[in-house]
């Protein structure tokens, strides 16, 4: 599956949940927002190996 | 993981309170939050008029959101302080960081009737960009952040007062309040510490009441509300924001929570408990604040105050 986060990409193989690749390509669950198609997902959703994904940071400020 | 509620697949899960919920179902309860919290901390009523300071970030705009949803007479404030212009002016100056923010804000009111804002221009009101001004003097050099701090809480102070806003309301969630906390707590800055509230109380005529309604929302659920209610906000960071301690400390507290769901809101709503039973002390901030002669805001300085100070060459 293709994984999107700001501009990097990452190409993770196999079926994994959602919390498995957000761990996988190093980033803490809880500072993440995870969309596919437009919609929100939560951590336990099992992902296919054909998905798109997209990370949404949520923070921010300075 | 399905909604609590209606069985919907879930789009949120929210660990600290045990609770996922769907699409339909998260934006009605992140609003009913929000008035909880208004209605707790006695933060303004529905008579009063509310001015939102809007960044054309993802908390400011959904707050803005939010109160028009709830049927307040909230406006927006803009502060376009020139960020991104230099570095960017040949490439793209639609992207440069002011820019992009501001389109941001005028889409967000362009799709509600009564969604109403003012912009103040810093180039176009005190002649210069914060970019500039920070060149210009000494503490800028070092610190921009300190400048624009300073610099917002004037503006936004002046157009409350002016325009006769009962309260200024500001989009800090949960985890600014906490990243706060925890740096006034690393250096023991007591005084801070008592002033850290969800409400500061107007002072006199001088300064306008200040309100936080999502200082009980996580950050994660201000950016899912955002993205689930479709409102586009600016994505990118400030470019001075880079490094900043701030965001090291919100680093270390998401760790944290990451380990034990809930600990932000537990360390935040302990330490407001704490504050409440008097264990901040509040003497060291009873000085003696006085109108500056010049813009009228009150300032502990004697003489003119530091925004009036900025100005001077």
């Amino acid at each position: 599956m293709k994984v999107k986060f700001r501009d990097q990409e990452w190409e993770i193989a196999g079926r994994k949940r959602v919390r498995e690749v957000i761990e996988e390509i190093g980033k803490i669950p809880h500072t993440v927002l995870v969309v596919r198609g437009g919609k929100l997902l939560t951590e336990d959703v099992l992902l296919n190996e054909d998905d798109e994904i997209k990370l949404v940071a949520v923070v921010s400020g300075g | 993981m399905k909604c609590r509620k209606c069985s919907r697949p879930a789009v949120i899960n929210m660990r600290q309170h045990k609770l996922a919920l769907c699409d339909e179902h998260y934006p009605e309860w992140f609003i009913a939050q929000t008035q909880r919290a208004i209605e707790k901390y006695h933060m303004f009523t529905s008579d009063e008029r509310i001015l939102v300071a809007v960044s054309g970030g993802k908390d400011s705009l959904a707050l803005w959101d939010v109160l028009l949803q709830l049927g307040y007479q909230a406006d927006g404030l803009y502060i376009d302080l020139g960020i991104g212009l230099e570095r960017e002016q040949i490439a793209d100056p639609d992207q440069a960081y002011s820019i992009a923010s501001r389109k941001y804000v005028e889409q967000f009111a362009a799709q509600r009737p009564h969604a109403h804002f003012t912009i103040v221009d810093l180039k176009t009101e005190y002649g210069e960009t914060l970019p500039e001004v920070a060149r210009r003097v000494q503490r800028g050099r070092k610190k921009p952040c300190a400048v624009c701090g300073l610099i917002k809480r004037h503006v936004m102070n002046r157009v409350t007062r002016e325009g006769g806003y009962a309260a200024l309301a500001t989009g800090h969630n949960l985890d600014d309040e906490v990243a706060v906390l925890f740096g006034n707590v690393l250096h023991w800055q007591t005084s801070y510490l008592a002033r850290q509230a969800p409400v500061l109380p107007a002072a006199g005529d001088g300064l306008a009441r200040k309100v936080k309604p999502f200082c009980r929302l996580y950050e994660r659920e201000t950016a899912a509300y955002a993205l689930i209610t479709g409102i586009a906000y600016i994505y990118d960071e400030c470019p001075y924001s880079v490094g900043a301690t701030s965001l090291r400390h919100k680093g270390i507290l998401s760790q944290m929570e990451e380990q034990s769901p809930g600990m932000k809101l537990q360390f935040y709503l302990g330490f407001l408990r704490a504050r409440q039973s008097g264990f901040f002390c509040t003497q060291t901030e009873e000085v003696d604040l006085h109108p500056c002669p010049r813009c009228g805001q009150l300032t502990s300085a004697p003489g003119l105050c530091a925004f009036c100070r900025l100005w001077e060459r």
